[in-house]
């Protein structure tokens, strides 16, 4: 413990207090090493808004996902009605529920968002690499919150939606059927499962959530954040001791994050009074069916936010198999033939994939698409191993890694629009070309990002001041 | 970043001209724009009278209570006297006049709750109040079918028509085309008044208009007051974006 301060008999009432709490509670270091006197880059641009936006839509998501609970009936019976309950009788229920709802998809519009920030500047090499993976395990847990939560109003899509995905886990040789079983509770999805993914949904996941941001937000201040220029500014101190192209969080990007979420909450108001569906993206109008199990929908599509990886999973038929089959044996040879690695290694490679290619002909195909689906999200967490390239920031790299990074949007973007569509000859066509490149953007970058000559880094951040 | 900017452009472009195409391969006719206005007190009672009297026989409005109707300017006392006939107090939800079962028997469906029929019916083809505006008036005499009633909006539809009387008996205009060695049907979008109904073809479609006004504004009765508040909202929004603004501009003009 620390010596007991003494204040001086003059200080405010304010400065009484806060020494009163220092002696016996950490306030003021713990302010100012999370906040106060947190020294961040003073070259941040408006991709470093998405952080704080996804703090701010987490704290909207739990205050209305409270207020909603205080309303909201998990029973299969009652839970379509209870949503509608609060739609109308309940005093400013609408605006709790459609901003609950709106918070949904645009949580994963920030995180996408904040993601890609870190895509494009480098966020996720060394030092960062723990930052990273804690950010793709919230990324992860913020799907399965997402997936949870959409089964609670129990529409024709909430229902059709997770009867689907939860049936995907039953293509698992072996443990499959049970494993469906277990998650679902049921023979199809029902009441029993319906009250666990409310259970999931409301305090189990929210936590987990709750952890991982935690250790997030401790990882990036251990390291200190990384800039659009890619550079260390630890390297460059001042005589203060603090990196000379840093300023204190406080007040500068406490002033600046405030006026960037003002203007968030001008786009997410204008969403929830104006355009609450948005289209029937955020809320599908089929899911103001009721949900009815001797129904199927004609068409059961994803939530956008799911599209992408729904389309990988789509795109895997027993054609698409072969060409994997093809890649996973080139791999395998590659490593056997032309790799540096030590013996042992090269043939556990070359017998490893020899293997999966065994494997690969005797599954069904639809297992292996859910293995791609989530092999898409598990790629993400080794994104620090993967990329070699001599700089961080895609200012400073070789212009055609530009027209890549691009070119992973477009490809994104269309598998997102794809995933939300009836299938079709074409789109299936689009789909595994889309899952091909976003799987070789990842696996290949070893090697691609190498290619090319990088501009030369200042020793300093690039700022002009305002 | 601009080729960024550009691509993204150029995907937005692309899955455009892709939802057209898809459009108009879909099932079904093209759907009329509804004429609706949920402002519109007139209309929505007119609406409200023509629901009661027409749709809650069969179908039930289960999570809307009779006196939300006060908000489209009626009072709980003419409530009482002219909409109530399947309940007894305004403060109850709107259940059909019919038992379920029955109706499940009779039609072969069950009839669908409406509360909220209007929010769900939309789709690529429009809203869906332009859907159950285009389907009211879409029906024809088909000898096939179980009720002698057929819609093109929702071929082999279950629910006869209802409105028939007002609308009389009409026939759509086919015409004949040949399509891969075949000869196709397609409907011309024209029809032919094969007997009059009470109302005039005008009159009808305006009746309908203010029927389906009504199913919109039943889907969520709140809508107007929402809008009406979001600009409050987006006012309140603007100006402290504008002074947060402000702010962040006088502390970071010490940053050099």
């Amino acid at each position: 413990m620390a010596t007991f301060k003494e204040v001086s008999p003059n200080a405010t009432a304010g400065e009484k207090l806060i020494n009163w709490i220092d002696n016996r509670f950490p306030l003021t270091p713990v302010w100012e090493g999370a906040w106060g006197k947190y020294y961040a880059p003073k070259n941040f641009n408006w991709w470093y808004i998405f952080g704080i936006l996804a703090t701010v839509v987490f704290v909207i998501q739990i205050v209305t996902g409270i207020f909603l609970t205080m309303h909201y009936k998990p029973d299969a019976a009652s839970a379509f009605a209870s949503v509608e309950y609060i739609m109308r009788d309940v005093p400013w229920g609408w605006l709790i529920r459609y901003m609950h709802s709106t918070g949904a998809s645009m949580f994963f519009v920030v995180v996408y968002l904040h993601m890609y920030r870190g895509l494009i500047y480098g966020s996720y090499r060394k030092p960062r690499e723990l930052t990273w993976m804690f950010g793709c395990a919230i990324f992860l847990a913020l799907m399965a919150e997402a997936f949870m939560g959409y089964l609670l109003p129990w529409g024709q899509m909430s229902y059709w939606g997770a009867q689907v995905i939860v049936n995907l886990f039953s293509a698992i040789p072996v443990i499959g059927p049970d494993l469906s079983l277990l998650i679902r509770g049921d023979y199809v999805v029902g009441d029993a499962t319906l009250n666990r993914f409310f259970a999931f949904h409301v305090i189990a996941v929210p936590l987990v959530l709750l952890g991982l941001i935690a250790a997030h937000l401790i990882a990036l201040h251990e390291t200190g954040s990384n800039n659009p220029d890619g550079i260390e500014v630890k390297k460059n101190l001042g005589p203060d001791g603090h990196p000379v192209d840093s300023i204190p969080s406080h007040p500068y990007y406490t002033v600046h994050d405030i006026f960037g979420v003002s203007l968030f909450l001008i786009v997410f108001a204008a969403i929830v009074f104006f355009a609450p569906e948005m289209g029937g993206y955020f809320l599908e109008f089929n899911n103001f069916i009721p949900a009815d199990p001797l129904k199927t929908p004609l068409h059961i599509a994803p939530a956008w936010y799911f599209a992408p990886t729904y389309s990988m999973l789509r795109s895997v038929t027993s054609e698409m198999m072969y060409v994997l089959i093809a890649c996973v044996l080139v791999a395998g040879a590659y490593a056997g033939f032309k790799s540096n690695l030590p013996k042992p290694f090269k043939m556990a490679a070359m017998g490893g994939s020899l293997l999966l290619a065994v494997a690969m002909l005797a599954i069904d195909a639809k297992f292996w698409g859910v293995v791609v689906m989530g092999a898409a999200i598990i790629t993400l967490f080794f994104l620090p191993w993967l990329d070699n390239c001599e700089v961080k920031s895609i200012r400073y790299r070789p212009d055609w890694h530009k027209y890549m990074y691009a070119t992973f949007v477009f490809m994104f973007i269309m598998l997102g629009y794809l995933g939300m569509q009836a299938p079709s000859p074409l789109f299936e066509r689009l789909a595994q070309l889309g899952t091909l490149f976003y799987f070789g953007f990842f696996l290949l970058m070893p090697w691609w990002s190498k290619i090319g000559k990088c501009k030369p880094v200042p020793d300093r951040v690039t700022f002009k001041p305002h | 970043m601009k080729k960024t900017i550009l691509n993204l452009l150029v995907g937005t472009c692309l899955s455009l001209g892709m939802s057209v195409t898809v459009q108009a391969s879909s099932a079904g006719i093209a759907w009329d724009k509804a004429p609706i206005d949920v402002n519109d007190k007139a209309s929505l009672q007119n609406g409200a009278k023509l629901f009661v009297n027409y749709c809650l026989n069969c179908h039930s409005a289960a999570f809307m209570r009779y006196n939300r109707m006060t908000e489209i300017g009626l009072t709980p006392t003419q409530i009482k006297e002219n909409l109530l006939f399947a309940a007894e107090k305004v403060g109850e939800t709107m259940q059909a006049s019919i038992n379920p079962k029955e109706a499940k028997e009779l039609f072969g469906a069950a009839p669908p709750d409406l509360t909220v029929i209007a929010r769900s019916r939309a789709g690529a083809g429009g809203s869906g109040a332009d859907y159950l505006y285009t389907y009211l008036r879409s029906y024809y005499r088909d000898d096939t079918t179980t009720t002698g009633w057929n819609n093109l909006a929702f071929p082999s539809v279950a629910m006869p028509h209802v409105l028939w009387e007002l609308q009389g008996e009409r026939k759509p205009v086919f015409e004949e085309k040949q399509e891969h060695g075949q000869t196709v049907k397609h409907f011309t979008g024209k029809w032919e008044q094969v007997s009059k109904g009470t109302m005039t073809p005008a009159a009808f479609d305006q009746a309908v208009g203010d029927l389906v006004n009504f199913l919109q504004w039943m889907g969520e009765p709140g809508q107007a007051k929402r809008t009406s508040l979001g600009w409050y909202v987006l006012a309140f929004l603007s100006m402290l974006a504008f002074f947060t603004w402000r702010l962040s501009k006088s502390y970071w003009k010490d940053v050099k």
